[in-house]
């Protein structure tokens, strides 16, 4: 099996993007590419870090970049444009210096997205999709980058500006110009200007309701402490008892997947972090990650320990960016008070660290084995299970892929006792999850609750009273309408990641479930042709029900279109895609048959538009048919 | 330790597996037909076109890529299964441009072959109309991107077989395209027209230059009889 390299996660300090910014001029393209990839040890798998690290220095990934990177690795130019291309944040094209993406959500839009696009548009003279004729400024959408709580949001480059109003963007524009006339910061830089220098370039801080998980004494190392006492079964054991289930939303119990990984056979043993929180309308895990950092690593520590893993990697969605260095300083921190390393607090032979990997804008990467392919380096492309990662995961080692708040629950599990932690919650679903609330309410944020609250008892506690409808555990959970609102949030029930989107009575919820639709055009991977070309035949559906053009019979189609995706695509987020729809017709039907075209059969061309350039050439209209 | 026999039933039949098999190997050498378009049986699957998914203990699995298990019961010829088969073929002929009466492949087409056997009549879907290229730099083989379906088989022959990875994707979703090593074309790449990755396309993207009609419309090989009529004479073969 392949050796953990000098670029793995025992150096993980080793590189450091300031190394890469440093601007040698000089250099061609391939002495820096070349340069780059010496820093991770000339290892393929580590791909995805070095393709971000030649944007970063280059604003693009060119040709003669691609092929640096292929003579480099000894891979073939395909192989690393396969790579490449994939991912949102990495570009073939060169485009402006400061990249301007503004958050396309129906939460942002509600929230004003749209005046606040029109406003850059104006100010930098293009429209969204373009770069400025002089290199600077290029400005597009992006989708959701987890702050729904304080959209409009925008990533300018790896920084996060939230609440922005249209009056904020005359100056974010002047400060950007101002910096990049400064001659001595090198061209695309991982923090383009210092954040408090940017009006509104301000992440707030997002919990509102902290419960037992969050709140009480939190030790930066109660739960490893409390596991070392311990023989690694009994940490599993414990794990078991105390019913902790995955909080990513599918619910798989934590304790089995640690028992799998535990006993399955491989060089070694990896604990995957997964920190790619894409659903739209979620932000729990950035607040587990900026606010208790350590709660989550603790947790990482404990399954290190327990699984017998030396490697631990926290799979960081490109949007989070802005954490990198605050995160990169706990880890230092934890290393120095013997947290994390070898010998851990002491126990000979218990080595274990952590590495970040940037993630790079693909939401099906929060797809566990898409995570995996990334990770090593890869376009996230589901894979086939079986075989499971638990078997054969990172670099086809045994891993266990956990999201941010199982490892915080995980945590405090040891520190508390297991018992503690099923006294919560319900029989299913023990313990409590966070809520990431958004839309019509009068305080959105994170909320820790007990499982089995109702969607009324949120709904009361969030300040929503006249929800129209909420969608709960993003774009591929479910739209639940007022009859359902005394649901259960829990695994038995409305099982969810956390993602709470809060729709009031005037919002066009057909048009929500049309811009769900468009999401998931954007983030398919295209792997598989039922999701690659459903979701577009999806959307497309949507679109003309929306324009009220659709007869019953359009509508029967695109419903039996998203059964067809649902049953037939490769993972989760095909299966899911159609749910939007399907949900909202099954919940609304009501409102569907009112968008119903009167005609019998409306076709969807229209003959005058397909006309139109043919009859400007010939200069005469078509005949009128007669009546 | 001698393998215990792998035995599961599809559709009624028990059928005995090899330990490695895959679903779909272990029905094709029992002469058991399960509808696929990807799937080749010299080269690794991939699971791109999801058309051999089969109802495996009573959930959806693509049987190219899902090992033969001991007991497994499996539906496949059935009404949900084969309309969802003959939707996502309807998928693929709206992706690309396909127009069957005048395309080289007519008769040949595993793609055609599919919507036959699985009762297409014309695709309900919207046409997308891609305008993706041709690219005819090769002096013995162009590509028509515009009939490509991205089922990977000529990027994983070009791959494993050839050991040349001439073909590999780019882009993500409704964008993804097949994608060759080279900025210049097909003509750039070491690819050559013995090569396995010219012969497994299943529709006509990668066609060999003047070598279309050797055998005219109407004798071609799914015009004689249907897609995966060879597999069940098999059946036939094994019953007797």
């Amino acid at each position: 099996m392949r050796e953990a390299k000098s670029s793995d996660s025992r150096n993980s300090d080793q590189y450091h993007w300031k190394r890469v910014t440093r601007p040698h001029r000089h250099l061609t393209t391939a002495t820096e590419v070349k340069r780059v990839i010496d820093l991770f040890g000339g290892d393929r798998s580590r791909l995805l870090d070095i393709a971000e690290a030649v944007q970063h220095r280059f604003g693009s990934i060119s040709d003669e970049a691609v092929k640096a990177l292929a003579d480099g690795l000894g891979m073939h130019a395909v192989e690393v444009e396969d790579m490449v291309s994939f991912y949102a944040f990495l570009d073939r094209e060169p485009r402006g210096r400061f990249r301007v993406r503004l958050s396309k959500t129906p939460i942002s839009l509600m929230k004003g997205a749209g005046d606040v696009a029109r406003a850059f548009e104006s100010a930098l003279a293009i429209s969204i999709g373009s770069t400025t004729p002089d290199g600077k400024f290029t400005l597009e959408w992006t989708s959701d980058i987890g702050m729904a709580d304080q959209e409009p949001a925008a990533l300018i480059n790896r920084m996060v500006l939230t609440e922005l109003t249209p009056a904020d963007v005359p100056d974010i524009i002047a400060s950007l110009r101002h910096r990049s006339n400064k001659g001595d910061e090198p061209p695309f830089p991982l923090h383009p200007v210092d954040g408090s220098m940017l009006p509104k370039a301000v992440v707030k801080p997002s919990l509102v309701k902290a419960g037992p998980l969050l709140s009480g004494p939190l030790g930066r190392d109660d739960g490893l402490r409390a596991a070392l006492s311990m023989e690694p079964g009994e940490v599993v054991a414990v794990i078991t008892a105390s019913k902790l289930r995955g909080r990513g939303g599918a619910g798989f119990p934590t304790g089995m997947k640690w028992r799998l990984t535990a006993k399955a056979v491989g060089s070694d043993h990896y604990v995957v972090c997964n920190a790619d929180e894409g659903e739209p309308g979620t932000f729990k895990d950035r607040v587990l990650l900026s606010e208790f950092p350590d709660l989550v690593i603790d947790g990482m520590t404990v399954a290190g320990y327990a699984l017998g893993a030396k490697h631990g990697l926290i799979y960081l969605r490109g949007e989070y960016a802005y954490l990198w260095d605050m995160l990169q300083d706990v880890l230092a921190n934890r290393r120095s008070a013997g947290l994390l390393g070898t010998n851990i607090l002491g126990r000979k032979g218990f080595d274990f660290d952590i590495r970040i990997q940037l993630g790079a804008g693909a939401y099906i990467c929060g797809e566990e084995s898409s995570l995996l392919e990334s990770l090593e380096g890869k376009r996230g492309t589901p894979r086939d299970r079986p075989p499971f990662p638990t078997e054969r995961g990172y670099l086809h080692q045994p891993t266990a892929i956990d999201n941010v708040e199982t490892f915080a629950c995980a945590a405090r599990i040891l520190a508390q006792g297991a018992a503690w932690f099923s006294g919560l919650g319900t029989a299913e679903s023990t313990g409590t999850k966070l809520m990431s609330v958004a839309g019509d309410c009068s305080r959105p944020g994170v909320y820790e609750v007990p499982f089995g609250i109702t969607v009324n008892e949120l709904l009361d506690m969030v300040g929503a009273p006249d929800a129209a409808f909420v969608q709960i555990g993003g774009p591929s959970g479910q739209s639940v309408a007022p009859k359902d609102f005394g649901r259960r949030i829990a695994y038995e029930d409305l099982s969810t990641g956390g993602s709470t989107m809060i729709f009031g009575p005037t919002r066009d919820i057909l048009d929500i479930a049309l811009q769900f639709a468009a999401f998931f055009v954007d983030e398919s991977c295209g792997w598989c042709a039922p999701c690659r070309v459903g979701t577009t035949l999806l959307k497309q559906g949507m679109e003309k029900i929306v324009a009220g053009r659709a007869t019953l019979d359009d509508l029967k189609a695109t419903e039996a279109l998203g059964h067809t995706v649902a049953r037939m695509s490769r993972c989760g987020l095909g299966q899911m895609a159609p749910n939007p729809i399907l949900s909202t017709m099954r919940n609304f039907p009501e409102l569907y048959e009112a968008r119903l075209s009167p005609e019998p059969f409306s076709p969807r061309v229209s003959l005058e538009d397909a006309l139109r350039a043919a009859v400007l050439i010939q200069g005469r209209a078509s005949v009128p048919e007669e009546a | 330790m001698a393998a215990e026999p792998i035995r599961f039933t599809i559709d009624d039949v028990e059928i005995t597996a090899l330990e490695g098999q895959s679903i779909i190997e272990a029905c094709d050498a029992a002469g058991i037909y399960i509808p696929r378009l990807c799937h080749h049986p010299e080269l690794e699957p991939s699971g791109n076109c999801r058309v051999c998914t089969c109802k495996v203990n009573g959930r959806n699995s693509a049987t190219c890529v899902t090992p033969a298990a001991h007991g497994m019961s499996i539906e496949n010829n059935t009404k949900e299964l084969n309309d969802d088969r003959r939707m996502i073929i309807e998928m693929l002929f709206v992706e690309g441009n396909h127009p069957c009466p005048y395309c080289v492949a007519s008769g040949n087409c595993e793609l055609q072959a599919l919507g036959y056997r699985l009762g297409m009549q014309a695709p309900k879907e919207v046409y997308q109309w891609p305008d993706r290229g041709i690219d005819a730099t090769h002096p013995d083989i162009y590509l028509d991107h515009d009939r490509c379906i991205l089922c990977s088989r000529c990027i994983r022959a070009s791959r494993m077989e050839d050991g040349k990875t001439v073909f590999g994707f780019s882009g993500r979703g409704i964008t993804m395209r097949l994608n060759i090593d080279a900025t210049g074309g097909l003509g750039e790449t070491q690819m050559a027209a013995i090569d396995k990755a010219a012969r497994v396309c299943p529709v006509a993207c990668i066609v060999i230059k003047r070598d279309s009609y050797r055998v005219p419309n109407g004798q071609r090989r799914f015009d004689l009889a249907p897609i995966g009529s060879d597999i069940e004479a098999r059946r036939k073969q094994v019953k007797s």
